[in-house]
């Protein structure tokens, strides 16, 4: 895949510094900020065999609000996330930005992956520096604001650290501050604190939660774990097992913000949430686990 | 084992060699003292010979030589070696088509072409520094190919979605990730530079290190040639330890810093 022009059509020489919502944006009828419309993945694996990860996928996310997706190990959520961002072309159905089909890398958005994605050869500082550089934020002004946005993120020790230096955690929060200091419109996150310990991934919910409280983008949130989709999340969307997976259920949560991501687990409606959507997920999961790990791939691929 | 122990056992081995090396050579248990010493050599006449050498200022000039060949080769080695492995890297037609021949050419030994620079370049430092050239160049050009190609996907999709454009993506991605890989090929390829500027003397020159060698061989001057031997260690290890700092200084940000040899 190469990289593609801008997508929201203020063309002109790459690097203009204006990342500025674009004026059409009408506050009074607001498209959703991502709309995925009869989407379907299928990838086409060595050997002339193809594998389908995802059909028939509807998912609307307005701005403003967080959505988690949920589903079995392997049931393309990943790929749904990738389809949003523009890593991947859909083989079929449509993806909309703000009301506006998206063609090439989504522009307005920002991606937290589950693997490394620092450059190791950069400290945390310069990492985070270099999220401005495509939008043209002269040097000086660059380092101030990658400084201010790495206290934020509680690193202001560490700003010279290289990420072999840093906690996975800390590496999780310089990538926060990466993604955030560019200001996109969507956030889009893969399962980001996977590889954290139980109680780093609590701290990075409540970091997360925080920061987002602030001006509350559209944010879709990829994780395997239901009881931090509930907690941090207006909405938790179920996916079904793959291969060819879609969505079974779509949930609000009802629970009233702020919310601290340890606490909130100990309450009634909580339960009551999980119960209702682990019911659901259930079945997925036993799905999954029926087919054997990695066999889907094989089978999916000879049907 | 601590340090102290280490070193004196490694002085032991230095100590012991150079004693069996005396004994043999100065009493008359193997043969003649005179023929073992026309064959072997003393290790006191060797270091005396060097010591005298580097005391003097003629070796200098020559070590200036090999030194000034050893870094053009290097340096237009490495330069080239980049220039193509970024090409052939991002360009994957153009490295399908010149596949065969780059292993080809990689494959011949590149003794065989010194005779044949010196034909074209004559018996000045250029013929050397060809020959350098031609085994540095394809240690960096394979070890940029595969920085350029081994980018984690990861860190490039990342890059990506940071808005970076081409231009901004080879400078904060490609070029640092085909940095470390040369960097962790300098020793190698710095020696390569070293041994092409040495051999290509030593067939035909008139100056440098090699050349003395070759001199002192010319006239069964066994001294002669321990001596150039040992200044030539010592050049190397000179030269190596430099590397090693450089390598130290530009590869801060890599984990475990172990210092990579051929």
């Amino acid at each position: 895949m190469e990289l593609q022009q801008r997508p929201h059509g203020d063309a002109g020489a790459t690097g203009v510094p204006s990342q500025a919502p674009s004026p059409q944006q009408a506050p009074l009828l607001q498209p959703a900020a991502v709309a995925l419309g009869g989407l379907d993945i299928t990838f086409h694996l060595e050997g002339g065999n193809r594998y389908q990860a995802v059909t028939g996928i509807d998912l609307s996310v307005s701005a403003g609000e967080l959505v988690s997706v949920v589903g079995p190990t392997g049931c393309g959520k990943s790929t749904l996330l990738n389809a949003a961002a523009g890593l991947l072309t859909p083989s079929a159905g449509t993806v909309t930005i703000f009301g506006k089909p998206l063609s090439g890398l989504n522009r307005r958005a920002g991606y937290l992956f589950q693997q490394d994605a620092l450059m190791p050869w950069k400290t945390a500082l310069d990492n985070v520096k270099v999220a401005l550089e495509p939008m043209g934020v002269p040097d000086a002004e660059a380092d101030k604001r990658a400084r201010d946005w790495l206290a934020r993120v509680g690193l202001r020790a560490f700003v010279d650290r290289y990420p072999h230096m840093l906690s996975g955690g800390q590496r999780k929060r310089v990538a926060l501050a990466q993604m955030l200091i560019r200001d996109p419109e969507i956030l889009l996150m893969d399962e980001p604190f996977g590889p954290l310990d139980a109680q780093t991934r609590q701290i990075m919910g409540n970091l997360l939660l925080d920061l987002w409280s602030k001006d509350r983008k559209a944010l879709i949130f990829v994780t395997h774990d239901l009881e931090e989709a509930i907690a941090l999340s207006d909405r938790v969307v179920v996916m079904s097992a793959g291969p060819a997976a879609g969505i079974v259920a779509d949930y609000k949560v009802p629970l009233p913000r702020p919310r601290d991501i340890a606490e909130i687990r100990l309450e009634k409606a909580f339960h009551e949430i999980h119960r209702d959507i682990w019911a659901s997920l259930r079945v997925e999961v036993q799905k999954a686990y029926a087919m054997g790990e990695g066999k889907e791939l094989v089978e999916g691929a000879a049907s | 084992m601590n340090r102290v122990k280490l070193l004196v056992l490694q002085a032991l081995v230095m100590v012991v060699a150079l004693a069996i090396w005396h004994v043999v050579t100065t009493t008359s248990l193997f043969g003649d003292v005179k023929t073992t010493q026309f064959f072997f050599s003393t290790p006191i006449d060797v270091l005396a010979r060097t010591w005298r050498q580097l005391t003097g200022t003629e070796i200098y000039w020559h070590l200036g030589i090999t030194l000034t060949e050893t870094v053009l080769a290097f340096v237009i080695g490495s330069a080239a070696g980049i220039l193509f492995g970024f090409a052939f890297a991002r360009n994957a037609l153009l490295a399908a088509v010149f596949d065969p021949y780059i292993k080809a050419a990689n494959a011949l030994p590149r003794v065989v072409l010194a005779p044949i620079f010196a034909l074209w370049f004559g018996l000045g430092i250029w013929s050397k520094v060809a020959l350098g050239f031609t085994l540095v160049f394809f240690i960096v050009f394979f070890n940029v190919y595969q920085g350029v190609r081994e980018v984690s996907p990861t860190v490039l999709a990342n890059a990506r979605m940071l808005g970076m454009n081409e231009r901004q993506l080879f400078k904060h991605v490609y070029w640092p990730s085909a940095l470390t890989w040369m960097f962790s090929s300098l020793h190698t390829s710095v020696g390569f530079a070293l041994v092409g500027a040495v051999v290509g003397e030593y067939l035909g020159s008139s100056a440098g290190l090699g050349y003395k060698i070759h001199e002192a061989e010319s006239v069964f001057d066994v001294t002669g040639v321990f001596s150039g031997m040992l200044i030539l260690a010592i050049f190397v290890i000179a030269i190596d330890s430099f590397v090693t700092m450089v390598e130290k200084r530009l590869l801060v940000w890599r984990p475990g810093q172990s210092s990579t040899t051929t």
